[in-house]
């Protein structure tokens, strides 16, 4: 049975501020991988909350899949790292045995090292959680989330303290596996090119609402740009027939836009 | 080079080579913490050869009434309160390090004990009861109820919006100022004898022991331990962030919460028996991360062995140092714990906290 997921008028709140309302989206299924796109604080964060059930709220999220479990669903948030002195296996068997035996089995040793291979971490395995990087510790993240073996997976910015090679590297290896394992992956993530390149849909958030769901090709263009990140620019077809983001620059006169822009400029 | 051996074995062959070499750790400290209770109960006022200690260990009924007394009557009390009490106390301040996400917390340093000795003096100076009803406990009830309800203040401030690590130690501080201010007050008012009484109460002493103490301490940490070691996962997370914590499926505010009331009791019920005996909550969580790391199914038991091992060898070093009396314990856990525990600290290379 291959897994859905289909949200209904989705909303919640952040003491009294509404920060998510009225997402619905169409019927996903496993294998889906989508762009979740919008400004900072435009409620993707506590949308992928609420659909974890992390947040209480209104609306509805309709799962189907065979065996429903706590890891089922599995929300990956923005890092914020740790000074434990835990180290990276620890920290990745750490999530793994949630609600389980103190135990830690064979089979399961494997499996961790499997990931970290994976992911090509395996020389930080030994390495305590304090010591790392900051795109160190996003990839540990990723693995502490395949490690639960999800079924749907909400991935919170997961690329942006990633170098570039690193960044294409894992998202091309998430959509790999979301192909492979049948996993619906919704990521959260900035670089439109990106989205474009790895997504199949995109879904843009703005101010807490859907604005729009769609191809990827479809939802993001020049309305898309202008309306939502308030910056100037369009999509063209690039020299490999690949749609492809162009800027010329933000609209003025919004602080918003230069919040946004500002931050493109700390990416780089 | 070490860095290329890890880069060669996998994750699980460290991980399992850790993992032994912890085992052996908490195994040695339990040979370690067996052969300091022995030295202990060995030990006392009284000289007696080990050769008698150890025959009237062996064979209370046919040891002289004398030797039986001092054997069963008052060492063994006072070298399981030293094993109990030593548990209670690292167990507290561990599991408050981390729910609370904080180096600096422990029983002493948030004035739970200084709540405590409050509570003591009160009954000590006034006579004035909480709890009316058990007057025959008057002293270690007022205490462990001061005790209980300045843990709980500390559990709701730091679940309060904006409330940082930094602002619990502070509030930590400005509880054990005003509870010393109180008490500072109380021994003002105080006639010679009660005041006599407080201070040897402050102190901390393992000389009140008693077996019913050693008996409720005990039940105490039986309680606590099996509810801990069945969260062990939640809580290591628990050291990940709240949010990561919270990704992972665990309840954060009920495990704190839940969490903070187990430490509450484990530090109030020894404090209400034994006085203030600092130091052990703060340094005992810390020896044992450095030792087995964080992971709780190793850093519980070790926090638990640290604690016992540290107080019980205290006792022994109270008896030793000025032969012929017993020092109060609580002076002598921090003048000569506290240049142990930084010489650690210096001496140990990983980074811990």
């Amino acid at each position: 049975m291959v897994t859905t997921l289909r949200l209904e008028d989705l909303g919640t709140r952040y003491g009294r501020t509404e920060v998510v309302s009225g997402v619905s989206t169409p019927v996903l299924t496993g294998g889906d991988v989508i762009a979740v796109i919008g400004p900072n604080a435009a409620g993707k964060s506590s949308l992928f909350k609420r659909v974890a059930g992390l947040a209480k709220g209104s609306g509805k999220v309709h799962v189907e899949t065979a065996n429903y479990s706590r890891n089922t669903i599995c929300y990956m948030p923005q890092d914020t790292g740790s000074n434990a002195v835990l180290s990276v296996y620890e920290s990745v068997i750490l999530a793994a045995k949630q609600g389980s035996s103190l135990r830690v089995q064979t089979d399961e040793l494997a499996r961790i090292d499997d990931i970290l291979a994976a992911l090509r971490i395996s020389d930080l395995a030994a390495r305590n959680l304090g010591e790392l990087s900051g795109g160190q510790r996003q990839l540990v993240a990723i693995a502490q989330t395949l490690v639960r073996e999800p079924e749907i997976l909400l991935m919170d910015e997961p690329t942006s303290a990633l170098d570039l090679h690193r960044q294409m590297e894992v998202l091309s290896f998430m959509r790999d596996i979301a192909k492979r394992q049948k996993i619906i992956v919704l990521i959260a993530i900035h670089d439109l090119n990106h989205a474009l390149q790895y997504c199949d849909h995109a879904m843009a958030i703005r101010d807490g609402r859907m604005v729009a769901f769609g191809k990827c090709a479809n939802v993001i263009d020049r309305d898309l740009l202008r309306d939502v990140y308030q910056v100037d620019g369009h999509v063209e077809r690039n020299s490999l027939g690949h749609p492809h983001v162009v800027l010329r620059g933000p609209i003025t006169g919004s602080s918003h836009t230069v919040e946004y822009l500002s931050e493109r400029i700390a990416a780089q | 080079m070490i860095s290329d051996q890890t880069t060669v074995m996998a994750g699980s062959a460290h991980y399992r080579a850790r993992s032994l070499r912890r085992i052996l750790i908490l195994s040695g400290m339990t040979i370690a913490l067996f052969l300091s209770f022995a030295v202990d109960l060995a030990t006392g006022p009284a000289n007696y050869p080990l050769a008698d200690v150890i025959f009237a260990l062996l064979n209370p009924s046919d040891a002289s009434d004398q030797l039986r007394v001092v054997i069963w009557e008052i060492r063994m009390p006072v070298a399981l309160m030293a094993l109990t009490v030593g548990a209670a106390l690292s167990t507290a301040g561990a599991q408050m390090q981390t729910i609370l996400a904080n180096p600096l917390a422990s029983p002493f340093t948030l004035g739970i004990s200084a709540a405590a000795g409050f509570g003591a003096a009160l009954a000590l100076v006034l006579g004035v009861a909480i709890l009316p009803a058990f007057v025959e406990f008057i002293i270690p009830i007022n205490a462990f109820l001061m005790a209980m309800a300045t843990a709980l203040i500390i559990h709701f401030f730091s679940r309060m919006r904006g409330v940082t690590v930094e602002t619990i130690v502070l509030l930590g501080i400005a509880l054990v100022f005003t509870f010393n201010a109180l008490l500072a007050l109380l021994q003002y008012l105080a006639s010679e004898q009660a005041l006599a009484a407080v201070v040897f109460w402050t102190m901390g002493s393992l000389v009140k022991a008693t077996w019913s103490k050693v008996a409720i301490t005990a039940i105490a940490v039986a309680i606590a331990l099996p509810l801990f070691t069945r969260q062990a996962w939640a809580l290591t997370a628990l050291r990940l962030g709240d949010a990561k914590a919270e990704s992972f499926g665990v309840n954060v505010q009920s495990l704190r919460l839940k969490t903070m009331l187990l430490v509450s009791m484990l530090a109030a019920i020894p404090v209400s028996f034994v006085g203030t005996i600092g130091f052990i909550g703060l340094v005992g969580p810390h020896i044992a991360r450095m030792l087995v790391g964080e992971d709780q199914r190793f850093f519980l038991p070790a926090s638990v062995l640290c604690g016992a091992l540290i107080l019980s060898a205290t006792s022994v070093l109270s008896k030793l140092l000025i032969p012929g009396a017993i020092l109060p314990i609580g002076v002598i856990t921090a003048l000569v714990g506290v240049p142990f525990f930084f010489s650690l600290i210096f001496a140990s290379r990983r980074k811990s906290w």
